[in-house]
């Protein structure tokens, strides 16, 4: 396949900038914590950063994303700021959440962005709601959901793939098959060896693709997405990759052998992307160098923005539990 | 149980089941955005009959037959009302809200206070014993929320209040479980105003003023109560029957100004003793009200024990208007 006939340059290019400002701003996280500044845990997309860019850059302006907390790049994409992460993760006021929850729990409606819980798969069946609500008035969105390989164990992973396929809803569900849930490896969270395999089972197409290859994670994207808008129902998108760090950071997942991390540092997305654009002629070394530049200043603005933020008072824990009659007016 | 606590202006009786019917009805015609999920609602009309000719009128979208996955529904639902829809969940029995429980607790609950979003939606628990449904189709399951914050939870006990109450429930932003007693569904009737009105949430109402003993209570036991002071008026001790309406956010304001007056309490509920609602009034009394009380709060609850199915045992089971008489006798010898 031509790569070049498939997607833009200056899409290819802009997908290669949000996978240098992801691992830019997730390192930058990573090295707070360390440092003590990150009261909370810190959970990266460090080698998997290609997912989310890759599926976040289909999507149109309206449509919307029920990410997890394997999808940096998605968040980025859809405009939520550096600034913004760095000030969730600290706990600071101007985080998205008002220092009410901790780190990716993002969630914002005017930017389509369906806040993260922990408990792993239960955005799926919001997601189907979400695509409910399009269907039910007529709108041509689509929400595109991402879980792990251990959340597709979930039974509302399973509810939700159903109820989707039943009712042809404008959904597409990604899973980031890491090959670890914490430290359960996929041997020991299911009897096969393709999570794709499960979709079969509610007469969903499904599909594999590499999940460090941003170009081919952002095709796969495309079709579905397509295949969403235009009333052909869901689809589910395997994407084979591998956490290369910790579940969290507190986390050194000695249970992960070494030479399997090895093995898949030369399967990079950043490496990839960048072999990619060289082959096309698309980008130089020179190229990349002035990307990481951005991405380092970018980064670091919102760290001084988020560390002049002000703490919320505490009292302020008391706000929020009931939303007002003027926020919701009929 | 014929109660009309509004003025009639249509002179035929309603049920409680017809009540809650009429609101969804009316609340769907007056709003677009209001649509029903739930099993077997559409072309069955729903275990009870509530949706009965619903899809005709309103279509298969806005009446929508859901796969059996409560979960996934309740999902699904948080997920419209993000979107601005304001979905009415059915839950075919309110014990099936068990296997929703995540999505309600963790996931609807959390989700204003966690960022901002508002999730307007409605989850209708059809509740209660004494309809001989054994231990999966009697459960009173209203304390497992009642300790989320996040919830409101809504009990009438009229036709009157069942319907305005889940009108009020519709327009709330917030997520409202809507337990509506499958004892009354047939059994409570009135008649009802022609005009549009509301139940306000938070609002409780004295079924019925008297000056000796306060029973707090909800629901089926609402009449229990009432029943009980007929009993007792003969004895000449007066209850006042405090009509809860909404379990939360409690109207603590009227529950207080009743047990002031009458400086006695008793918590009356359906539901297991242990951790109930019942308990947490008596601890609010002991509280805010310590120097009014004149005896011991006294709590007339179910055993602690799941509901059992052979009459003489769910008979046992359930409150019975006895154990409130002989709670009163005891309370009006202090």
């Amino acid at each position: 396949m031509d790569i070049s006939t498939e997607i833009k340059r200056a899409d290819l290019l802009e997908m290669y900038y949000y996978l240098r400002l992801t691992r830019t701003l997730e390192d930058r996280i990573t090295a707070l914590y360390r440092q003590g500044r990150i009261v909370g845990g810190v959970y990266t997309s460090n080698g998997m950063e290609a997912i989310s860019v890759g599926y976040a850059s289909a999507l149109e302006r309206d449509d919307v994303i029920a990410p997890f907390h394997r999808d940096m790049g998605a968040f980025l994409i859809r405009g939520i700021t550096p600034g913004e992460v760095v000030a969730q993760y600290l706990g600071k006021r101007t985080g998205p959440t008002k220092g009410k929850d901790c780190n990716v729990h993002i969630g914002d409606l005017k930017r389509g962005v369906i806040g993260f819980v922990s408990h792993l798969a239960d955005n799926l069946p919001v997601a189907t709601g979400v695509a409910l609500a399009f269907r039910l008035r007529g709108e041509s969105r689509v929400v595109v959901t991402n879980t792990g390989d251990g959340g597709t164990s979930r039974g509302d992973f399973h509810e939700a793939m159903n109820f989707a396929a039943v009712r042809k809803l404008p959904v597409v569900f990604f899973c980031n098959n890491n090959q670890y849930a914490y430290s359960t490896p996929l041997n020991l969270q299911m009897a096969i060896h393709d999570v794709m395999d499960r979709s079969k089972a509610y007469g969903m197409p499904g599909e594999i693709v590499d999940g460090n290859d941003v170009a081919a994670v952002h095709l796969a994207a495309k079709r579905a997405i397509q295949r969403a808008r235009t009333g052909e129902g869901p689809t589910f998108i395997e994407c084979k990759t591998m956490r290369m760090h910790g579940h969290s950071e507190h986390d050194s997942a000695k249970y992960v052998p070494r030479e399997l991390l090895e093995e898949w540092k030369k399967k990079d997305p950043i490496l990839k992307a960048e072999r990619l654009l060289k082959g096309l002629g698309y980008a130089d070394e020179a190229a990349f160098r002035e990307v990481g530049e951005r991405a380092a200043k970018e980064v670091e603005e919102g760290v001084a923005f988020a560390e002049r933020s002000p703490l919320p008072e505490g009292r302020e824990a008391l706000d929020g539990v009931f939303a007002s009659e003027e926020e919701s007016a009929p | 149980m014929t109660t009309a606590t509004a003025t009639p202006s249509t002179g035929r009786e309603v049920t409680y089941l017809e009540a809650i019917s009429q609101a969804l009805d009316e609340e769907m015609a007056r709003d677009e955005r209001v649509f029903l999920m739930g099993e077997d609602i559409g072309p069955y009309g729903g275990a009870f009959r509530i949706t009965e000719g619903f899809q005709k009128k309103y279509g298969e979208w806005r009446v929508l037959d859901t796969p059996l996955a409560e979960s996934g529904f309740v999902g699904a639902a948080i997920g419209a009302a993000l979107m601005g829809m304001r979905p009415v969940v059915e839950m075919q029995f309110a014990d099936f809200i068990s296997c929703a429980f995540d999505q309600i607790t963790e996931v609807a609950a959390k989700n204003h206070y966690r960022w901002g979003a508002p999730v307007p939606m409605v989850i209708r628990a059809p509740f209660g014993g004494g309809v001989h449904g054994g231990p999966f189709h009697s459960e009173c399951p209203e304390g497992w929320f009642f300790h989320s914050p996040g919830l409101k939870l809504v009990a009438p006990s009229t036709p009157y209040d069942a319907k305005g109450l889940l009108k009020a429930a519709i327009r709330d932003p917030n997520p409202v479980i809507y337990f509506e007693h499958k004892f009354l569904y047939r059994r409570a009737k009135g008649v009802l105003p022609a005009e549009d009105y509301i139940v306000p949430i938070g609002k409780a109402e004295v079924k019925r003023v008297g000056a000796d003993i306060s029973v707090v209570t909800y629901a089926a036991m609402v009449h229990l109560a009432l029943d009980a002071a007929e009993l007792l008026a003969r004895e000449g001790i007066e209850l006042e029957v405090v009509d809860l309406r909404t379990l939360i956010p409690l109207d603590t304001e009227t529950i207080f100004e009743s047990v002031r007056k009458t400086g006695k309490a008793i918590m009356l509920h359906e539901d297991n003793k242990t951790g109930g609602i019942g308990a947490e009034l008596a601890a609010l009394l002991a509280e805010e009200c310590f120097d009014c009380l004149d005896g011991p709060i006294i709590r007339v609850a179910a055993p602690d024990t799941p509901v059992p199915y052979s009459t003489p045992l769910e008979e046992f089971f359930l409150p019975k208007v006895n154990d409130i008489v002989a709670a009163a006798r005891k309370l009006a010898a202090y």
